[in-house]
């Protein structure tokens, strides 16, 4: 314990750090759960010393809003599909990375850049890469260059998809996503379990081959239940990182969040709060915000119950 | 099942690639461990006892040499196809798994004609529960265990599925002074009761001498003498091993063979018949020395430590090379505290002459290689 004495020295020095807190993070917070129960505020109005209703109009203009629900299904889609699978590839590189002496420096470089470089720029990339462009003709549309996916695809003797264009299918479009999400997700959760593999006791493998355990037992009943609170945090974070998404779909398809032919169609919930925001209702946005919130929360709940079970010691 | 160590070497690469200085942590051990023995590898760390384990283990690939397990050469065989049991110094136990959990483990990898069905599995994680005595902790996990607990269960892990051998890493080097004698002999009875070959390892003379049916002792990678370990202790074959077992240690003289007499200074102690004319290192172990006024082997006496059976007598002499002499003495012969000297005969079964360069043994008269 601080002798009372100095206590005004402990606050004195975390006086800094408190003081941003409070005005960029705290302050922020009341600000939205303010102004998402204000009834139609506007910036210019509030200045001009309007009062305004306070109630849910916010959240029930949120929630019977047509996107609404299209959003959250979009969202629902990229965090469920995304996170079990990066998660189980992050987990199989990781422990790869971890079983090879030569070149596992350069390999973890490698696997490591998507997390330094900027998602806008990698979103950008993929979109060249799954891109289909220079049609010419709109009767007989003649399609003069593909991105190397489709490139790919027709050297193995398939058809190329129209991934990301006019005229592509939403599954496309939700394929791209999660390939790029997953792609982005990554370096992140390999370095975290590459963490946790490091620290693991190496004995426990030499007991294991003692024990004459094949190598899928070894990862299946050694390395995951001995990895598991690393396992629990990169799918707690995976979660709450998968239900903000929206970098990815701006970095891929632009500001008009879908192919062009139809622009929206891939909005998720932080794109509506976005959206709301352009649109000067700041309440909805801090509404949707809130929502959001109150989802992550509660998938983050169910995570913590579901771990305890799972996570050993 | 015996096994036989052929020219066994381990040579580790130095880390810095530009120097040569590699490191031979074993070098060139021969030797056939018979079957159904509790062998005792001695030596202080760094002498490739624990090396030596983990190659018959195949943990570690020997440089050279070859491991007979019988008449099967293993020396290429991998750890899992050996059907070994090992015990790790910290035991190793997976701490996620319950004590049943980890002694069914081994038996759930077992495959071909070994393969087992599930009933089969717990009584025999059962038995090899109640032969260490932990039958009623089978749903801990390692965590509620105390250190002896664990040590058990890793060594029902080990027994479980009926090693050819059993193999120990220090294992009683975690455990504290009263749960080490009492574990020690349980290591021994168990070995007995399963009559599986063990090995183990250990830098503890009392721990090796105490259990063992023959003894390992090793220095910088190189055996130095194997033998029951009595025979070990009465007839060490250089001065190192003299000096490594025994507690409290031997003491250690400069001496001179001239004409058959063994002289510690001016002192003509001992006849040492066929010796030739040389300098010698004289090791005399506590029990040798005789309480006699009239001795030849006059030390200054410090001070003595009474033990109830036995007493210690703490004294110097400057050939002496360690810095005190001690000598046990029957508790019924009484010493003059008052005097300043204590003078000793020797008795001769119990000294041992080293050459002074090699500390190589010299063996005179009636005390023979045994």
């Amino acid at each position: 314990m601080v002798d009372s004495k100095q206590q005004w020295k402990a606050w004195l020095y975390l006086a800094p750090a408190i003081v941003l807190l409070l005005i960029f993070t705290v302050w922020p917070i009341i600000n939205t759960v303010v102004l998402a129960f204000t009834e139609k505020y506007s910036t210019l109005a509030n200045t001009g010393g309007t009062s305004f209703r306070i109630g849910f109009g916010n959240f029930t203009d949120v929630v019977g809003y047509s996107g609404f629900l299209d959003a959250l299904k979009i969202t629902m889609i990229l965090c469920v599909a995304t996170v079990p699978i990066s998660t189980i590839l992050a987990l199989l590189i990781a422990v790869a990375l971890n079983a090879i002496k030569p070149l596992r420096k350069a390999l973890q470089t490698i696997f490591f850049l998507p997390y330094v470089t900027n998602s806008i720029a990698i979103g950008m990339v993929f979109n060249a890469m799954f891109n289909m462009i220079g049609k010419i003709g709109i009767r007989r549309p003649k399609i003069q260059s593909f991105g190397i996916i489709n490139d790919i695809i027709r050297f193995f003797g398939g058809t190329e998809i129209n991934w990301i264009n006019t005229g592509s299918d939403e599954w496309a479009n939700i394929l791209v996503l999660i390939i790029y999400i997953v792609w982005n997700a990554l370096p992140f959760k390999i370095l975290v379990l590459l963490g946790g593999l490091q620290s693991i006791n190496k004995q426990y493998y030499d007991a294991a081959k003692v024990d004459a355990a094949p190598r899928w037992k070894v990862l299946t009943r050694i390395t995951v239940p001995l990895l598991s609170p690393m396992i629990a945090y990169v799918v707690i974070t995976g979660f709450i990182g998968g239900f903000k998404e929206y970098t990815s779909i701006v970095g891929i398809f632009g500001e008009t969040m879908g192919p062009p032919h139809d622009a929206g169609r891939l909005n998720t919930i932080v794109g509506m709060i976005y959206d709301s925001l352009e649109n000067n209702l700041v309440g909805r946005a801090s509404a949707a915000a809130l929502i959001l919130f109150g989802i992550i929360l509660i998938v983050t709940l169910i995570n913590l119950q579901v771990s305890k079970k799972r996570v050993h010691y | 099942m015996k096994i036989v160590l052929e020219n066994l070497t381990k040579v580790f690469p130095s880390r810095n690639k530009k120097s040569n200085d590699e490191v031979i942590a074993v070098n060139n051990f021969n030797f056939e461990i018979p079957d159904g023995k509790l062998i005792g590898l001695l030596g202080p760390s760094g002498c490739g006892k624990s090396t030596t384990l983990y190659m018959i283990s195949g943990l570690q690939k020997p440089t050279g040499g070859k491991i007979f397990f019988g008449d099967e050469d293993v020396t290429e065989l991998s750890t899992e196809r050996r059907g070994i049991g090992l015990v790790f110094q910290n035991y190793a136990l997976y701490p996620h798994m319950t004590v049943k959990q980890n002694i069914l483990f081994p038996l759930q990898n077992l495959k071909g004609e070994e393969k087992m069905t599930k009933d089969q599995m717990l009584e025999r994680a059962y038995e090899a529960a109640r032969l260490v005595q932990i039958d009623e902790l089978m749903d801990r996990k390692p965590s509620e265990l105390s250190g002896g607990q664990q040590q058990r269960v890793a060594i029902a892990r080990a027994l479980a599925k009926m090693p050819r051998v059993l193999l120990l890493d220090e294992p009683l080097s975690n455990l504290d002074a009263r749960l080490r004698l009492q574990t020690r002999e349980e290591i021994r009875r168990i070995q007995k009761e399963t009559g599986i070959t063990t090995v183990f390892v250990t830098h503890d003379q009392e721990e090796a001498m105490s259990i063992s049916d023959m003894i390992v002792v090793m220095k910088l990678g190189v055996v130095q003498q194997i033998g029951e370990p009595q025979n070990v202790y009465d007839s060490p074959a250089n001065l190192f091993v003299a000096k490594f077992l025994g507690t409290p240690p031997i003491n250690v003289f400069r001496g001179r063979v001239q004409g058959g007499k063994l002289f510690i200074g001016e002192a003509e102690v001992m006849d040492v018949q066929g010796v030739k004319d040389q300098a010698v290192t004289v090791g005399i172990r506590p029990e040798g020395f005789v309480l006699d006024e009239n001795g030849p082997l006059s030390c200054k006496l410090s001070n003595v430590e009474v033990m109830g059976r036995d007493v210690s007598i703490v004294s110097t002499h400057e050939e002496s090379l360690n810095p005190i002499i001690r000598s046990i003495i029957n508790a019924d012969h009484k010493v003059n505290l008052a005097s300043e000297t204590v003078r000793y005969t020797l008795k001769p079964h119990k000294v041992f002459l080293f050459h002074a360069e090699t500390e190589d043994r010299i063996y005179f008269g009636k005390t023979e290689e045994a």
